[in-house]
């Protein structure tokens, strides 16, 4: 009885499967590579999102750890009616003596706009904010100058302005030196900064020192931030004891932030962007595996023919779905990796473009090309079944 | 033994009226005998080689192919039956364009599970045998006609089945190539091989040694039995 069993079997190897799923896809190479596209492009795109997404977390992350994690900012929140409140002018400096914390510097109003030059109509104010700032904020924030200098103690007593990135690029300033309508009067452009990571809402400010804010355009002392650097192993105790040290008589009107939560917030912001092109990676995807369960579907009553000698030659039923449910696989499969080789060099491009490094996470890759592969078993069973179904002796009649 | 045995086989293909291809039909192929079935179209020829060999069931009647019943067997063990005790040859050849001659030849061992190795091995012998040992390298297409014809012979002969059926297996082909391809059956059937032709040919039936004649699905004369 075992020996009938063994005698009485057709077989199909394992390795005899993959060489007719290969050979079936050479043996029509242009078919093969147009019906493998759709694939490579949906592969292609989401391995471009989930790396230009890594790439750009990766270089968030380094410049997190360039500028340090800790800064906080102190703000007046609102009161429990709702209005408006202002923190202490004494604020800065009760912050500042906080045993843990390296430096304090303000921001306060100015009741002022800033224009390039005195015929620019009142109402056109580029959206510029004027501020006081106190000397020691560019260091705090570790900002930096893209031209001259910041405000010292003597220039803070002078009609000079340091500039936003943004704010110099609207007035269409340029150098230091330059000057600008301040408040109904001249003021000297003696700096332009750099982009302000850390507080992004200074970018499109005009910063002038807080006594000639006092002295020639009656600024209260009042400040409408703190930037607060502490000691990086004290963020959260400082933050604990702000509101208190801030205004002592009303804590719950002062409002303390971490700028690197909304930095991380941005990023999620992006990833949540990123999403969108994954499910259209997706969309491609699967309108790939349509196209290829299409083929298939063509190649099955093209080679009716070759499945009827094959039922002649003594394949089961399942040795013929399994060979074009392998050739839909494989199909698939290299539509995949080329995708990934694509989606890896658009990532490449891209972050070599911003100056980033580029990171493209081996899951990626491994996951393209198992989803791709996973694409192809699914859009094979159809095409595989109806070859399964032919009847031996009709096919040889009609191929 | 038997190579094939049709007993009392009707094969009735459905509709209204129903077609009967076949009725009552009973045919012993002995081992060792090159046996023609022809007839006029439509007599049912077709049919009966494609219930020989397990391609079609019949509706009604035996059929024993080297002493294993057949009839009301699973697909796959008919799929088996096919693997491993017959050998087909088509009028149309049906080679695989993309492969050798030697790897269409051995594509015939291909669900006997052998490894490819011993396939190939096998192909090359069965290759020599029907005098195609130079071509073994060269695809169908560049092979004539009569050369695809004798690479479709030599796949059949690869597994060295109980029984070779060959449908119209000169029908494709100009009378002096088919001559040669009747040359090399018969020079086969000398060495061992049993093969049932169908055949609409007479050189065919003149060397074969047994000849049933088909008309309207009956035998209508069959020298053996004379």
């Amino acid at each position: 009885m075992t020996r009938s069993a063994s005698w009485m079997t057709s077989r199909l190897r394992a390795a005899d499967v993959w060489t007719l799923a290969v050979l079936g896809l050479v043996s029509r190479p242009a078919r093969t590579a147009l019906s493998a596209l759709g694939v490579a492009l949906g592969i292609a795109t989401m391995v471009a999102v989930l790396g230009i997404s890594s790439s750009s977390r990766a270089q968030l992350v380094a410049q997190i750890d360039a500028l340090g994690t800790n800064l906080l900012t102190v703000a007046p929140g609102r009161s429990f009616g709702g209005q408006d409140v202002t923190l202490p002018p004494a604020a800065p400096a009760m912050v500042a003596r906080i045993g843990p914390v390296l430096g304090a510097s303000a921001v306060g109003d100015v009741n002022a706009s800033v224009y390039r030059n005195n015929r620019i109509p009142t109402a056109n104010t580029s959206a510029i904010t004027v501020y006081s700032a106190g000397t020691g904020l560019l260091r705090t924030l570790q900002g930096q100058l893209a031209r001259g200098t910041f405000l010292d103690a003597a220039t803070a007593r002078y009609p000079a302005v340091v500039l936003g990135r943004d704010a110099a690029a609207a007035l269409g300033i340029d150098r230091a030196g330059s000057l600008v309508w301040l408040g109904n009067r001249w003021f000297s452009v003696i700096g332009i900064m750099r982009q302000l990571p850390l507080a992004p809402e200074l970018d499109r400010t005009a910063l002038i020192g807080y006594p000639v804010a006092e002295r020639l355009l009656h600024a209260t002392a009042a400040p409408v931030e703190i930037y607060v650097r502490t000691d990086p192993g004290s963020v959260a105790a400082v933050a604990a004891v702000l509101p208190a040290t801030a205004d002592p008589a009303a804590p719950q009107n002062v409002s303390v932030a971490d700028p690197i939560d909304a930095l991380t917030a941005r990023a999620d912001a992006t990833a949540a962007f990123g999403g969108l092109f994954l499910a259209l990676g997706a969309v491609a995807l699967l309108v790939g595996g349509i196209g290829i369960a299409n083929v298939m579907v063509i190649a099955v009553l093209e080679r009716r023919g070759e499945i009827g000698l094959r039922r002649a030659l003594g394949a089961r039923r399942r040795h013929v779905a399994v060979q074009f449910a392998a050739e839909a696989t494989v199909l698939a499969g290299a539509g995949g990796a080329a995708g990934a080789i694509l989606g890896g060099f658009a990532t490449t491009s891209y972050a070599t473009a911003r100056h980033w490094d580029t990171v493209v996470p081996v899951p990626v890759l491994l996951g393209a090309v198992g989803i791709a592969l996973l694409t192809g078993a699914v859009a094979g069973l159809y095409p595989a079944w109806r070859a399964a179904r032919l009847l031996p002796a009709e096919a040889l009649r009609l191929g | 033994m038997n190579a094939l045995e049709l007993i009392g086989v009707t094969k009735e293909h459905p509709g209204s009226p129903p077609v009967t291809a076949l009725s009552s039909v009973s045919v012993t192929i002995r081992t060792g005998e090159f046996a023609a079935v022809v007839g006029p179209s439509g007599s049912g020829k077709s049919t009966l080689l494609a219930i020989a060999g397990t391609l079609e069931r019949p509706t009604a009647g035996r059929v024993l192919v080297a002493g294993l019943a057949v009839d009301g067997q699973p697909d796959h063990t008919l799929s088996a039956v096919r693997a491993r005790r017959i050998g087909f040859v088509f009028q149309q050849f049906f080679l695989i364009p993309s492969l050798s001659a030697l790897d269409n030849v051995a594509t015939g061992l291909l669900y006997r599970g052998v490894p490819a190795r011993q396939r190939r091995r096998a192909a090359a012998a069965a290759l020599a045998e029907v005098g195609l040992a130079d071509r073994a390298g060269h695809r169908p297409a560049e092979l004539s006609g009569g050369e695809c014809q004798r690479v479709a012979i030599a796949r059949a002969l690869a597994g060295q089945p109980a029984l070779i059926l060959a449908d119209e297996p000169t029908g494709s082909l100009d009378s002096a190539t088919s001559a040669g391809v009747v040359a090399l059956l018969a020079e086969l059937n000398r060495r061992g091989a049993t093969i049932l032709v169908v055949t609409h040919n007479p050189e065919v039936a003149e060397v074969c040694g047994r000849v049933i004649k088909l008309r309207d699905g009956r035998v209508e004369h069959d020298s053996e039995a004379r």
